[in-house]
Formats: structure tokens, C-alpha cells, sequence
């Protein structure tokens, strides 16, 4: 299984460069999104797979049962995704306002700041 | 944004199940999976269902608030829980417990982290509504 | 100290709010701060005469040796009294000299911050310390200089003197940093007592060469004198306060308070003596060739900080006293001089000395304070000054080396000085006016503008007069602290006749009977002039000018523009270093399977990778976000499958509305057409396949070298005692890591405010602009 998600992560950090390089500001954007899923994945499975034991303490115990899951790259995982959507959010909307504002879609054409 | 009227009838009834849902999971949060994340972005995707259905005016008026209101209030919940701790001499943000007993419903522990999470939702809440009401605004 | 430092910058704080409030009076509220601290500082010289430094200590970053300490010995006090006591006058006179400036509070703001970072500097018993404030007066200074910040000619005055004592200030942190690696601490209190530590150390050269150019730099040393002069586009009491009596003598201060740590050598004495010796002469000498006043005064301070760093390089005993001597004598008779200068420059609208004439009768107190201090200046008993040259010249012959070389250089600058005196004094004062010059004019002498000059030429006649009331008691404690022994500093107007006393003599008669030579001075004036183009003013204004261009150059190729290959080069950077390990050390061992596939698992990630392709390939916008969604939810069922349930839902949510947001936001986005050319697309391909192949073996590599987790266990241990809660992940995120959590939902809260602003700001002058 680690080496199938090694593949999968290989192959979404592969597309989201190629995608970042991009003229196309979508593709650009959509490529940061492919990047930021991989990176998580890659945080989650560099920590090791545990199959299906949720880190939880089960009533009326006080500590889990069972080998449990690692916690901590889950906490980190979980901020990173509301973050990550809040960075695109920001990108996708700083690039709406950019085709608005000077009316074109290649970034190659955005090289100078006072315009 | 033309409305539906299939979308609006289902959102009608949809809508409080979802808030409860975001509740529910907000709440549960720290004795099974959940949490502020969680519950916010429930919160978010259902207003911003209903802003889809019924128009953005309408759900800014559900608000009452601005979204940046609720970001505002939120990050100031999660900022004095942590200040809580500074009172008894510990370090800024270490949770602080006061068990409750409400005698025939039970005893409850209310502790720091549980505004610290309450704070966490509403900035979520706000964060991405702001965002998404924005958008669909125009 | 720590709190007098403090109270200045507070002050400083206050003194616009103060200046809007009571303009009229604020020059005097605000010196009652300078006032009482030196006060203060005159409460410790008892103390302080009887040899025991007044330490205090605070930590600051105490794992790097830096503490907020300070050290009160003679050097310091005196050095103290003389930033607070005519800091006092300054704020009173400057009062005065700007009423009516609208930028009055702006002004007291940097003026008295500079006098806190002056005061910080000479109190700090702690190198780091010494540098930041060090730093802060160079800052202030700058602000000082280009005050009137419209006028080119400040602006460029400004810069010039902040490259150069900042680019000193550069040498002068290498050279604390290698005396902290030296001697072992950054305290002066340790380096004081371990100065032959420091002579043996490998070290010693580089450390030596780095502090003189800092000190250099900032006590207008040749060849760094050029921005003295130029810095006379401040406002007048700043010209006074930082540029004569404070500021300027900051690397003379250092250079006399690290004697005893570095000095000694042939290296130190002799780099002090030819630097100070050049330009005590060099000084003297061009501030005959000027005939604005100011610009006279400037040539004639370098001169001075030329004679200080010149004595401290004789290094002897007599010469530390003389150095001592002359230091406070310099300040007196030059702050009088100073102030005298803009008050002239106030009533008459010039300071040009070929015009004005006859100002006796307009204003008799200060032609009478202007020749007391001349005459100081000058060396005329009973004045401090004559006491002045007198120890010097006593100094000089007393040197170990070349004195009879050194006497001509000591005597010559001497004249000059004579005669530099004469030129400020003898016409402007009593001679005859241009005719063009304005007679009547002038606002009339305030009592705050008089008090200054008045006070410090009546306090040169005094000690002139009177050498006891300091000799002993802040002079000897100062110079033992350059002296680092027992010495006596003994001052008297009269020795009897001897050799000091004939050169004296000597001087004088020189000095008139060159200043009685009007035309020959001014034909010297005019070969003098002519080399000026060639000084190092030259040098400064090409290296800044070829710093520039190659700053333009270097951006021109680094930012070109495209945003495609900035991020082209910073990933293929990336991919570099990240292989080169791999490639040198060869592949460390790399995981196996542990865990067998299932089958929808291997669907799923077949699902993502051609997901993956497709938002690639994708032909449409919609296309590539439903791709996008697809390796979401892939990526959340994932999550489901290894025991993450909150991320999966997180993960799931967030799906959701990222496909909402993108759909919100997608007709107004451009269409999806391919830019690229094929060979970039080939070129972004071979980089995009490598990076993915590198985090393959990457993660490979991470999960082989094993990932034994020591937090789980303190994690399951600890969540339910004490936290109280049984999901792991959730109390870790308000609990044991709330801290991260806060600045997490603070970038949230951002991006949306983010979002929200660019999304208000309406198409402004940059559309319209772009129509047109």
C-alpha cells in the first residue's frame, strides 16, 4: 500500500508543478490546489499507515485501546486543508480582479507593477 | 441568479437540519471526530446553500452580522480563552476546567478549550462565508 | 541608567503631542528631562571619583551573551554630562531657533531620541548593546541632517552621512562579534579585565582594522571626514549637538573606552596616530579655504576629532590627560561657537563671512560671548582653551616617537585653528558689512537662544579660570579609564616659562600674522580649491553610483517578469538539491509493502492518478475542476481508510466548496486555452516528472527509515487526564497546540478580509488609465 501512495503522491506533485507553470492563471490555480492535496498526503503517509483505528479514547476509558493512528500529522493535516482553501480562495479572486481590471489571461503579459 | 423552486423548497427544510448537523458536530467535537473546523465549514456550505437558493441579500440578512463580524468575534473568543490561564499563573492558552453539575441532566465540564473551539468555528464560519457571499454577491 | 536611557526615548515619544499642545513653551518643558538627568549624572561623579564603575545588568537574549547592561565609570559620566548638560541647552535654544516650524514636533521627536541612543551608547556596558544604539545614532542623525527633507542638497547630505557611518557601523558589528569569540563575553565589565587575552589572539589584527573604520567612519576621520561638512545642511543645533559636541565624538569615545582592551600594540598606536595627525591637519587647513560659517566650524570639528584620535594614538600618559582635556574643551568653546553661528544666520539671513560685518552693534552679547569663545578656541589665557593646547603641546613633546615631527604638525594645525578663529570672529563682529547685507532685520536675541552660547563661553572662562573645580574630580576618573591606571589630572594656567608656553606664544603670532595676510590666505584658499573635485567626496559619489547600475543590472536579469519561470527556477532548484543526496550517497533503503492493497483501494488511487492526468489534459475549465473535486474526495477516502475520520470529513467539506467557489467564480475567469509553446510545455514536463519521481522516492525513503512516533504515546497518555477529551486530533487543536490553531484561524481570517477587499476595490485609476 505505501508504495501504491508513494505513486499517487508522486503523480499529484508531478502534475501540480506542471500545472503551476502554466500561463493560464486557472491552471496555475488549479495546480496549487493538486499541490496542496499532495503535500497532505505526503504528511499522512510519511507518518505511517495504521488501517482503520481512529485516534480516539473510547467512554469510559482513559486511554485508547488499541495501537492508534498518529494523531499529531492528523492535527496538522486539518489546519493545512482550511488553509489551503483559504490561500486558493485568495489566489482564484486576486486573479478574477486581475483579468477584470487589465482584460488579459496570460500571465507572460503581467510582467510589469505599473501598469 | 434565477431562483429554483425545487432548490428553495428543499433548502427550506434542509437548512435547520443542517445547522443542527453543523451544531451536533461542533459540539461532539472533542469526545468523537468533529470539532470547530468541522462544524464551521457545515455552517459555511449550508448558508451558502441557502444563498444559492434564496439570493445572498437574504442570508446576509439571516446573519444579522457581517461575516467579518463573526471572524472579528471569534478570533477575540479564542484570544481571551487562552487569557483565562494567565489569571491562575500558567502559560497564555492552557486549558482551564470548571465541572458543572446541572443535577438531573448530568454534570458537564466546561473548559477553555471548548471557547477556544468556539472561537475556531466562528472564525471559520466567517472566514468562508465572507468569501463564498462575496462571490455570489457579484 | 536604564531608566534614563528609557526616559528620553519616552520623552522623545511625547514631544510632538507636547509641541502641539504648548508650542510657545515646549522648548523649555521639554529640556527640564536633559536637565535633570544631568543632575543626576553630577549626583555620581563622588561615586564615581572613587574608581568603582557603577555596573547594571539586565538580560536581554542571555543565550547569546547579550545583556542590557550599563557601566558608569569617569569616561562615561563625563561623556554623560556633556550629552545631557548641553542637551538641555540645545532643546531650550532650538525652541527658540524653530518657533513657528511646523515640523517642530517631528524635530524634538529625532533630536531627543538621538540624545537617548547617545546616552544608551556611552552608558552600555555591554558591546551588542553599544552597537544598537550606536546604530540608532547614526539613525537618528539621519533624520537630523535631511530634517528639511525637500530640499535635494539635505536629502543627499543625509544619505551620505548614513552610508558612510552605517556602512562603518557594518565593520564595527564584525568586529564586536570576533571580540565576543576573542575574549569569551561581550561584556565590558569581563573584556576591561583581559586585555592581554585579546593582544595574543589570531584574531587581534582583524578585530583591530574593523573597530578603526568604524570609529573612523563615525568621528570623521580622513579619509571619512567628507560628510561632516556636508551634514551641515541640518538645522543648527543639530549641527551643534550631534555634529560637534556628541555624535561625532562617538568613535573617539569607543577608540578611548577599548584602549585599554586593544590598545598597546604598534598596530593600534600608529593607525591612531597617522590617522589623527592627517587629519588634525587636514582639518585645520581646509576650514581656512570655507567663508560660510558653519562649514568653517565643520572643518575646524574635524580637526578636533582629528587631535582626540591623534593624542589617544600617543597613547602616553600626559597625552590620555591632554586627550581628556581637549575633549571638554573643544565641546565648550565649539557649542558656543555653534549656536552663535545660527543665531547670526537667524538675524541676518547669511553665514557668509566675506558679507557680514559689524554685528557688534546689533547685537553686543553675543559678539562678546563670540569672542570669548574664539579666544578659547584660539588658546588665549586665561581661557580653557589656552589649558587646552597647553597639555597638548605638552603631550606631543612628550611622545615616545617622532616628537619633534609630531610638534611642527601639533603647532601648524595650531595656527590654522588661530586663524580659523579670527576669520569667524574679527569681520563679522567688528569689521564692515556688505552693503548689501541686511541692517535692520532680525527678530532680536531671545533669552532661550542667548542662554546656550552664553552658557557654555562663561563655563570656558570659568574653567579657565578655575581648572580645579574639574580636574580632579571628572577628569582624573576619566582618564583613568583610558589610562586603566592610577594617573592625576592636574591643571594650572601657569606652569612658569617652559616649552608649551614659548610654542603657545609662537602659535599666536603665527596665527595673526598669517590672518593679517588676507590675500595670500585666499590664494592658498584657491589652490585648495581646486584639488577639493579629487577628494574622496569623488570616490563616494562613483561607488554609489556604480552600486546603482549594477543593482539595476543584476534586477533586470533576476526580475524579469515572468511568473512561469520564477517558479520554473525555483522548483528545478529545488529538485536539484533535493537529488543531489540521493545521487552522491546513492538510495538509503526504501519501504516495503506492510500493508496489503485491497481492491477499491488500489481504485482509488487509479481514480486519483487519472484524475490527476485528466485536470491536465482537461480541454475545459469545468473538466479540470471536476477533476480537481474527484482527487479530493479520492484523497478523503484515504483519509476514511487510515483511521483519519476527521480529516476525511474536513477534506470532504472543503471539496465541496472549493468546486462551489470555483464554479462561482469560473465565467469570469478566461477561457481555457493552451499559451505555451511545445518546447516549454516539454521542458515544463521533464521538470514536473522529476519532481514527481523525487517526492516518490522521497516518501519511500522517509517510511524506510522507519517513523517510530514518540508523541503518540505522550499523546494517548495525556489527552483524557489532562485535557478532558477523547478525540486525539481535536484536543491537540484547541489544547496542546491552540497556539498554532490561533495563528491558523488568524491566516483565515485574513485571506477572507483578503478576499473581501479585492473584491470591493472597483476598477480605479489603473483600468482607466489603460483605456486612455
Amino acid at each position: 500500500m505505501e508504495i501504491l501512495l508513494a505513486i499517487v503522491i508522486g503523480g499529484l506533485f508531478g502534475s501540480g508543478i506542471y500545472l503551476l507553470l502554466r500561463r493560464n492563471p486557472v491552471k496555475l490555480v488549479i495546480g496549487f490546489a493538486l499541490l496542496s492535496n499532495a503535500v497532505n498526503l505526503l504528511i499522512f503517509v510519511c507518518a505511517g499507515l495504521t488501517r482503520g483505528v481512529p485516534p480516539l479514547i473510547p467512554e469510559p476509558e482513559i486511554r485508547p485501546l488499541a495501537e492508534i493512528a498518529d494523531p499529531l500529522p492528523q492535527a496538522l493535516i486539518l489546519t493545512a486543508i482550511v488553509i489551503s482553501f483559504a490561500m486558493l480562495a485568495f489566489t482564484l479572486v486576486l486573479f478574477r480582479r486581475t483579468f477584470e481590471t487589465l482584460g488579459t489571461s496570460d500571465l507572460d503579459e503581467l510582467r510589469t507593477t505599473d501598469q | 441568479m434565477r431562483q429554483s423552486l425545487i432548490l428553495a423548497t428543499a433548502t427550506r427544510y434542509l437548512m435547520p437540519m443542517l445547522l443542527l448537523l453543523s451544531v451536533f458536530l461542533f459540539l461532539r467535537g472533542h469526545y468523537l471526530p468533529g470539532g470547530g473546523f468541522i462544524g464551521g465549514l457545515v455552517a459555511a456550505a449550508t448558508f451558502s446553500l441557502h444563498a444559492f437558493a434564496y439570493g445572498v441579500k437574504r442570508t446576509r440578512q439571516i446573519l444579522r452580522l457581517h461575516p467579518r463580524t463573526y471572524v472579528g468575534l471569534g478570533l477575540l473568543l479564542a484570544l481571551g480563552s487562552g487569557l483565562v490561564s494567565l489569571t491562575t499563573g500558567d502559560p497564555f492558552l492552557t486549558g482551564q476546567w470548571e465541572a458543572l453539575q446541572f443535577g438531573a441532566l448530568g454534570d458537564f465540564d466546561l473548559g477553555t478549550p471548548l471557547l477556544f473551539d468556539l472561537g475556531v468555528y466562528l472564525v471559520v464560519i466567517g472566514a468562508t462565508l465572507a468569501i463564498l457571499l462575496e462571490l455570489e454577491g457579484g | 541608567m536604564l531608566w534614563s536611557v528609557l526616559s528620553a526615548f519616552a520623552l522623545a515619544l511625547c514631544a510632538p503631542w507636547l509641541v502641539r499642545l504648548r508650542p510657545a513653551e515646549s522648548g523649555w518643558i521639554l529640556a527640564l528631562l536633559p536637565a535633570a538627568l544631568s543632575l543626576y549624572f553630577f549626583g555620581q561623579i563622588t561615586s564615581v571619583a572613587l574608581g568603582v564603575p557603577v555596573v547594571e545588568s539586565t538580560p536581554w537574549v542571555a543565550q547569546f551573551g547579550i545583556y542590557l547592561s550599563f557601566y558608569l565609570d569617569g569616561l562615561s559620566l563625563l561623556f554623560a554630562l556633556l550629552i545631557t548638560g548641553v542637551g538641555a541647552l540645545i532643546v531650550v535654544y532650538a525652541g527658540s531657533y524653530l518657533a513657528g516650524d511646523a515640523q517642530l514636533g517631528r524635530f524634538y521627536l529625532y533630536l531627543i531620541s538621538f540624545m537617548g541612543a547617545m546616552l544608551g551608547l556611552v552608558l552600555a556596558g555591554n558591546l551588542i548593546t553599544l552597537f544598537i544604539f550606536w546604530e540608532l545614532t547614526s539613525i537618528s542623525s539621519y533624520f537630523l541632517i535631511g530634517f528639511r527633507h525637500r530640499e535635494e542638497a539635505s536629502r543627499a547630505a543625509a544619505l551620505q552621512a548614513l552610508l558612510v557611518t552605517a556602512g562603518g557601523g557594518l565593520a564595527l558589528m564584525a568586529a564586536f562579534v570576533l571580540i565576543g569569540i576573542a575574549g569569551g563575553s561581550f561584556e565590558l565589565s569581563v573584556l576591561l579585565q583581559q586585555g592581554d587575552l585579546l593582544f595574543a589572539h589570531p584574531l587581534y589584527g582583524a578585530i583591530v582594522i574593523l573597530v578603526l573604520l568604524g570609529c573612523f567612519t563615525k568621528s570623521a576621520q580622513v579619509p571619512f571626514h567628507f560628510w561632516l561638512p556636508s551634514a551641515m545642511q541640518a538645522p543648527t543645533p543639530v549641527s551643534a549637538y550631534l555634529h560637534s559636541v556628541t555624535m561625532v565624538k562617538a568613535g573617539v569615545y569607543l577608540l578611548a573606552r577599548l584602549s585599554p582592551v586593544l590598545g598597546g600594540s604598534a598596530l593600534w598606536q600608529w593607525s591612531l596616530l597617522s590617522a589623527g595627525a592627517l587629519t588634525m591637519l587636514l582639518g585645520a587647513a581646509m576650514a581656512l579655504g570655507q567663508t560660510d560659517l558653519k562649514r568653517i566650524l565643520a572643518y575646524t570639528t574635524v580637526n578636533a576629532l582629528g587631535t582626540l584620535v591623534f593624542l589617544l594614538g600617543i597613547g602616553t600618559e600626559t597625552a590620555i590627560h591632554a586627550a581628556i582635556v581637549f575633549l571638554l574643551v573643544h565641546s565648550l568653546y565649539k557649542g558656543a561657537l555653534f549656536l552663535i553661528a545660527g543665531i547670526v544666520d537667524h538675524e541676518t539671513g547669511t553665514r557668509d563671512i566675506r558679507r557680514l560685518g559689524g554685528l557688534v552693534t546689533r547685537m553686543p552679547l553675543i559678539a562678546a560671548l563670540a569672542s570669548l569663545a574664539a579666544l578659547s578656541m584660539a588658546g588665549i589665557p586665561p581661557l580653557v582653551g589656552f589649558i587646552g593646547k597647553e597639555t597638548i603641546y605638552h603631550a606631543v613633546l612628550e611622545a615616545p616617537v617622532a616628537a619633534s615631527f609630531l610638534i611642527v604638525l601639533a603647532v601648524l594645525a595650531n595656527i590654522f585653528l588661530v586663524v580659523a578663529a579670527a576669520m569667524m570672529t574679527i569681520k563679522p563682529f567688528f569689521g564692515t558689512a556688505a552693503s548689501d547685507l541686511d541692517a535692520h532685520g532680525g527678530h532680536g536675541v531671545s533669552a532661550a537662544i542667548a542662554a546656550g552660547p552664553f552658557l557654555l563661553a562663561a563655563a570656558g572662562l570659568l574653567v579657565g579660570l578655575f581648572p580645579a573645580l574639574v580636574d580632579a574630580r571628572l577628569l582624573t576618573p576619566a582618564a583613568e579609564a583610558i589610562f586603566a591606571q592610577a594617573t592625576i589630572v592636574k591643571l594650572a594656567l601657569w606652569h612658569g616659562i617652559n616649552a608649551p608656553l614659548v610654542l603657545s606664544a609662537l602659535t599666536l603670532a603665527a596665527g595673526f600674522v598669517l590672518y593679517s595676510r588676507g590675500a595670500f590666505l585666499a590664494r592658498a584658499a584657491q589652490w585648495g580649491g581646486r584639488l577639493a573635485p579629487w577628494g574622496p567626496d569623488r570616490w563616494y559619489r562613483a561607488s554609489v553610483s556604480a552600486l546603482l547600475a549594477g543593482a539595476r543590472a543584476q534586477t533586470r536579469v533576476l526580475q524579469h517578469g515572468y511568473l512561469s519561470l520564477y517558479i520554473f527556477v525555483a522548483f528545478a532548484v529545488v529538485i536539484l538539491l533535493g537529488a543531489i543526496p540521493f545521487w552522491l550517497q546513492g538510495l538509503p533503503p526504501l519501504a516495503v509493502w506492510t500493508e496489503q492493497v485491497q481492491f477499491f483501494e488500489l481504485i482509488i488511487a487509479l481514480l486519483i492518478l487519472a484524475a490527476a492526468a485528466a485536470a491536465i489534459r482537461s480541454p475545459s475549465r469545468l473538466g479540470a475542476i471536476v477533476s480537481m473535486g474527484v482527487i479530493g474526495y479520492g484523497i478523503a477516502l484515504i483519509f476514511i481508510e487510515f483511521g483519519a475520520p476527521d480529516l476525511a470529513m474536513t477534506q470532504f467539506i472543503i471539496e465541496t466548496i472549493t468546486v462551489i467557489l470555483f464554479v462561482l467564480v469560473i465565467y469570469r475567469l478566461p477561457s481555457y486555452v493552451e499559451l505555451s509553446s511545445r518546447s516549454s510545455r516539454i521542458r515544463d514536463a521533464l521538470v514536473a516528472t522529476a519532481g514527481g519521481v523525487l517526492m516518490t522516492v522521497f516518501v519511500l525513503a522517509a517510511l524506510g527509515a522507519g517513523t517510530e512516533s514518540r508523541l503518540i504515546d505522550f499523546f494517548a497518555e495525556e489527552t483524557y487526564p489532562a485535557a478532558r477529551g477523547r478525540d486525539i486530533v481535536n484536543v491537540i487543536l484547541v489544547d496542546f497546540r491552540a497556539m498554532d490553531t490561533l495563528g491558523e484561524i488568524a491566516v483565515l481570517g485574513l485571506a477572507g478580509a483578503g478576499v473581501v477587499a479585492l473584491l470591493r476595490i472597483r476598477p480605479g485609476k489603473s483600468a482607466s488609465r489603460r483605456k486612455s
